[in-house]
């Protein structure tokens, strides 16, 4: 396997609704990202993003997107409509596939206040048996979380403590949108949006952008970056798409994801974990075996800024950034897609 | 739902109905105002000096953000252009009409709008054409501020003059 | 005009698609099936029955087609309370989105739950289908699922 560090990221902070486009949401990421990169625009070898058409309901919007980062003269170009971190994925890919390619950026870009973010997720369900009913996010992640209790081992009370902790913890985050001291007991006093996921359960609706930057060894002997943070393990993993064919207390393919890029959960500094919903923290804690010396999310996570398809590869950017800045030796970044943790990755790193 | 109520089922029907609440974000809302507000078109500078009109975001070839509004012409000359000859839905026009790339004086990329005022057969590259705005009372947050693009009366533009922007 | 005085435009914005979809033999001998008033689903090759069916063992990939009719009760296995239903939900009064695992059938089936109030629904309750009026071959010519008792 080939050394790829991720060098540089750019985010822009999350809100409940930006004045800007799409366009101009990219645009500031990706200048922002190859600024830090050092690394001239021309010279990226590779450009991938993520986003979702339907969250605009523009189809093909992410074609437009590429004003922002000037294709021209025509450059290598690829786009997944998935999380940014799958874009991730591909372009680390790429790079592993072709000692002739350096460095990659990848960007990522979602506006949750453009459409009814609840109803446009469940057209990710099977369109026969289940879209038809309209099962709105929420209250599939609510299906989860009663999976979850009904289980015996967690309470609500438990829920209230990931809400409450998270929000603590992304007051530090300059780029989080829902942030400050909230009490358990206001956590679990709050209403219901489809029980038993009280609003405190519940990820912010958020606008946001971000991107990110790996490159090569070579690339990074040049630049003489000291602080890359080195992509040792990165895999993605996939379940049932059917909620009645799967446990859903449990995230079998966070757990192998875990295994195969070698996460060992007890030697991590920082794992920066995508749960959406506060019971998913839960869920993923268990699969990943993270120890009690690991710091989770301390930006804050999904449940202080939510940007769609943005914060998963807002997960790698904060632990890769823990590294940058010498905090973690050995951090982990993890986004899910789909369902109720339908489909997890993995991204181990290290510092040099 | 099946054709025959009695037979296999073979064909669903599922429909996606959404409503959306969709921005126009700075530069498209900078255009739209302009049509309706002050019957002008309004067009952002690149980094490297083309005016966009409509505006874009970032420059599509630097990907750096757009410089300072510039108001350009509602005077233009077709590029090109094409014939409708079939009817599609939400027409408003009837076939045969004349839709055409116009780059409007002043800007560095076309327009696209529809031709009227000539026979469809009269449509040319390099014919100069100026706006047919609706009254100021009518004026609305879209290019239909606008009814048609109709022959200006002045001498065909060279080739040369347009020949960049084909 | 300036740019500090202009307040971004919205606008609502409608996306309608009219999507068909072919069903195939296994979907559509479900929804034939529902259609006539009649649950059927399908059984794995370790024995386990899957409702609604699928056209492969979502563990093996190994094509299914011995198909298994099912009564219309079951137990409910998870379930949420929606106290205010979104529009599409095309529900007047709260309801329950649930995983309902049919009498004979090892996977869960999503759908709704009518029940009085949240205080009724639990796991493991059992309910009933309520067939609705006029059935097309759709998921929802079963309308929803009742508590047995009250069926």
């Amino acid at each position: 396997m080939r050394d790829i560090a991720v060098i540089a990221s750019a985010q822009i902070p999350s809100e409940r609704r930006s004045d800007l486009s799409e366009i101009e949401m990219v645009q500031k990421v990706v200048t922002g990202a190859i600024e830090k990169s050092g690394i001239d625009r021309r010279a990226f070898d590779f450009w991938c993003s993520g986003s979702a058409d339907m969250l605009c309901g523009r189809p093909f919007s992410f074609v437009s997107a590429l004003d922002a980062i000037g294709a021209w003269p025509p450059i290598r170009e690829s786009h997944v409509e998935m999380d940014g971190a799958w874009a991730l994925y591909e372009a680390w890919l790429k790079l592993q596939s072709d000692p002739g390619l350096h460095c990659a950026i990848v960007y990522c870009f979602g506006q949750s206040s453009l459409g009814p973010v609840p109803d446009i997720l469940a057209t990710q369900l099977d369109p026969y048996y289940e879209t038809p009913l309209w099962p709105d996010s929420i209250s599939v992640a609510a299906i989860q979380a009663r999976a979850l209790l009904d289980g015996g081992r967690y309470t609500e009370r438990d829920f209230a403590e990931v809400a409450v902790e998270n929000r603590r913890r992304g007051k530090s985050n300059p780029n989080a949108q829902l942030t400050g001291d909230f009490s358990i007991e206001e956590a679990m006093s709050g209403p219901y949006i489809s029980s038993p996921l009280r609003k405190h359960y519940c990820p912010p609706l958020s606008d946001g952008a971000c991107a990110i930057v790996i490159a090569s060894r070579e690339k990074v002997d040049e630049l003489g970056f000291a602080a890359p943070a080195w992509i040792r393990g990165f895999d993605h993993r996939v379940e049932a798409q059917s909620l009645g064919v799967r446990d859903l207390t449990s995230s079998a393919s966070t757990q192998l994801a875990g295994r195969r890029a070698g996460a060992r959960g007890d030697s991590l500094d920082v794992a920066e974990l995508h749960a959406p919903f506060a019971h998913q923290e839960l869920i993923l804690r268990e699969a990943l075996e993270l120890g009690g010396s690991v710091s989770v999310n301390p930006s804050g996570g999904a449940l202080a800024a939510n940007p769609i398809m943005v914060a998963g590869l807002l997960r790698i950017c904060e632990a890769a950034g823990a590294i940058h800045r010498g905090e973690a030796k050995r951090a982990l970044g993890h986004a899910t897609s789909g369902p109720a943790l339908q489909q997890n990755l993995v991204c181990v790193m290290e510092a040099n | 739902m099946s054709e025959d109520a009695q037979g296999p089922i073979t064909m669903i029907r599922t429909p996606v109905d959404l409503e959306y609440n969709i921005s126009a974000g700075p530069d498209l809302t900078l255009f739209l105002r302009g049509l309706k507000e002050e019957k002008k078109l309004y067009g952002r500078r690149s980094p490297n000096g083309d005016v966009y009109i409509p505006p874009r975001g970032a420059c599509p070839v630097t990907g750096q953000p757009m410089l300072e509004e510039v108001e350009v012409s509602d005077h233009g000359t077709v590029t090109t252009f094409c014939l409708i000859n079939i009817p599609i839905e939400g027409q408003e026009l009837k076939p045969p009409y004349v839709f055409a790339a116009i780059i409007l004086d002043g800007a560095s990329l076309p327009l696209f709008h529809m031709i009227a005022g000539i026979a469809a057969d009269e449509a040319r590259m390099g014919m100069r054409v100026k706006a047919n705005w609706k009254p100021d009372d009518e004026l609305v947050l879209s290019l239909e501020s606008i009814n048609y693009f109709e022959p200006s009366g002045e001498p065909d533009a060279d080739y040369d003059s347009y020949k960049e922007h084909l | 005009m300036s740019e500090s005085s202009a307040e971004i435009l919205t606008a609502p914005y409608r996306l309608k698609y009219s999507y068909k979809r072919t069903t195939g033999p296994v979907i559509g001998r479900f929804l034939t099936d529902l259609r006539d008033g009649k649950i059927t689903g399908v059984r794995r090759p370790d024995g386990a029955v899957m409702v609604p069916p699928r056209e492969y063992d979502p563990e093996t990939g190994e094509a299914l087609s011995e198909f298994v009719s099912l009564p219309d009760t079951g137990v409910v296995t998870g379930w949420t309370w929606v106290a205010e239903p979104r529009q599409l939900h095309a529900m007047s009064t709260p309801f329950a989105f649930a995983t309902i695992q049919l009498d004979g059938a090892h996977t869960g089936m999503l759908h709704r739950v009518v029940a009085p109030d949240e205080s009724v629904m639990r796991s493991g309750m059992r309910v009933r289908a309520r067939w609705a009026a006029e059935r097309v071959g759709m998921i929802t010519d079963i309308e929803c699922f009742v508590p047995e008792e009250s069926a």
